[in-house]
């Protein structure tokens, strides 16, 4: 297996954008290359063309670390308040979890634990192991590794599951004092914490988990 | 599944055109064209590289249209009712988006605007136009610019989180309120099945099939 040649070692770069296979010449011009960081744009598609994406460890770890401090907020802030005549009840994510699956639809509360709590859990523990082994260079178990980045990939936007089911809830039960649900300040964190997990793992390049120390691949 | 040929190392001056790169681990391939039903896999990390085109151009401009007519349907038409009391109250996406917005949480109207309203009017316009010309075999004005428009916009279009959303209100709302399911959902539903049919087309295959302008 340690015949596979990779892009590098043939002097092509492939475009992330299009998919054109151009060739990286050093010192060519005419892309607008200088030869010497590597910047050329697509000739087909006109995306700048990266051997790696640009700075992909520092931005995916900001944008990581920046989505796990909003996560925080998320959670303990309530995202959702049901005001009734003589009652008013906060909920939070877990407790609109718990709420679903004590009043009649485990099945439901299952899928709405699964896209607010595991799914962004499983976007920072992998990530973050993406991250910490590829800059370690480590070379355990890297199908294994792809595989995982790509499921954070696809499975990445259901989160947003909570963020409409409250926006829902609160466009339709206005019924003036007897029963009305208002947004609160959790489901903006929780939307942003999406949104920013979202874009790391976008800003992640799956290529690096090949790169390693050694070229020895 | 279906075997790619390696490029060599020692291949002299290699045809671009010829060869593919995985975009998960830069394995470089030899293209070749595929058989109905093949899908070809990098050995490396198993990612996929290509995969046999189904539909035609015809077939998925067909579908595109047809998106268009239900994404109407679906943003014009209420999505559910809730009733208590005698009192009823239905919503569209348009008046969540709006109620939201005056419940001080802008962010998620925004979120919702762009994901569940832009995006998707977007990428369905987008596709139209580029498959519009590409019927012609020509390149539609714009091309390129388009084309790294909808790659761009791709992860951000939101629809089938939203029917899932749907559910959940429903099924939460059905303990306090009565409620009834509206057009809207049905078309939303459908617009799901619409989105999950043509997200799993390939676009860039165009950049093959219609030749450059001037060559």
């Amino acid at each position: 297996m340690n015949t596979l040649p990779r892009a590098v070692d043939l002097g092509v770069i492939g475009c992330q954008v299009c998919g054109l296979v151009c060739r990286n010449v050093p010192g060519d011009t005419q892309w607008g290359g200088d030869g010497v960081d590597d910047v050329m744009a697509c000739p087909r598609c006109g995306s700048t063309l990266h051997r790696r994406k640009a700075n992909s460890y520092a931005r995916t770890w900001a944008l990581l670390i920046a989505g796990f401090i909003l996560y925080i907020p998320a959670n303990v802030l309530p995202i959702m308040r049901t005001a009734s005549l003589n009652d008013i009840d906060d909920n939070t994510i877990i407790s609109g979890v718990v709420e679903l699956w004590v009043k009649g639809s485990p099945d439901l509360a299952v899928i709405v634990f699964a896209a607010s709590i595991v799914v962004p859990m499983l976007k920072f523990l992998a990530l973050s192991m993406l991250l910490v082994s590829s800059q370690r260079g480590s070379d355990w178990a890297r199908p294994q590794r792809a595989k995982l980045y790509r499921l954070v990939e696809f499975v990445g936007y259901w989160s947003m599951l909570d963020v409409f089911v409250v926006s829902l809830l609160t466009a339709l039960v206005r019924f003036s004092v007897l029963s009305r649900v208002e947004p609160l300040p959790g489901v903006i964190f929780f939307g942003l914490t999406v949104v920013l997990t979202m874009l790391a793992s976008i800003s992640f390049d799956p290529r690096l988990i090949w790169d390693g120390r050694n070229t020895d691949d | 599944m279906a075997i790619l040929e390696h490029a060599t190392r020692n291949m002299r001056a290699p045809a671009p055109a010829a060869l593919l790169v995985c975009e998960h681990c830069d394995t470089v391939y030899r293209r070749r064209p595929l058989e109905r039903g093949e899908v070809a896999r990098c050995t490396r990390c198993g990612a996929e590289l290509d995969r046999h085109r189904v539909l035609t151009t015809n077939a998925l401009l067909a579908l595109i249209l047809t998106s268009m007519i239900v994404f109407v349907q679906a943003n014009v038409w209420p999505i559910f009712t809730l009733g208590l009391n005698g009192q009823y109250r239905a919503t569209t996406l348009w008046g969540m988006i709006d109620v939201m917005w005056q419940q001080d949480a802008q962010v998620v109207s925004v979120l919702a605007a762009a994901t569940l309203f832009f995006f998707p009017m977007i990428k369905m316009l987008v596709m139209g136009w580029l498959l519009w010309f590409a019927r012609a075999g020509r390149r539609a004005p714009g091309f390129a610019p388009l084309m790294v428009i909808l790659h761009r916009i791709g992860p951000w279009t939101m629809s089938e989180v939203f029917v899932l959303g749907a559910l959940v209100a429903i099924v939460k709302a059905h303990t306090f309120f009565d409620v009834a399911a509206d057009p809207g959902i049905y078309a939303y539903g459908a617009l799901t099945l619409l989105i999950t049919i043509f997200s799993g087309v390939d676009m860039r295959q165009l950049w093959e099939q219609t030749p450059e302008p001037g060559a």
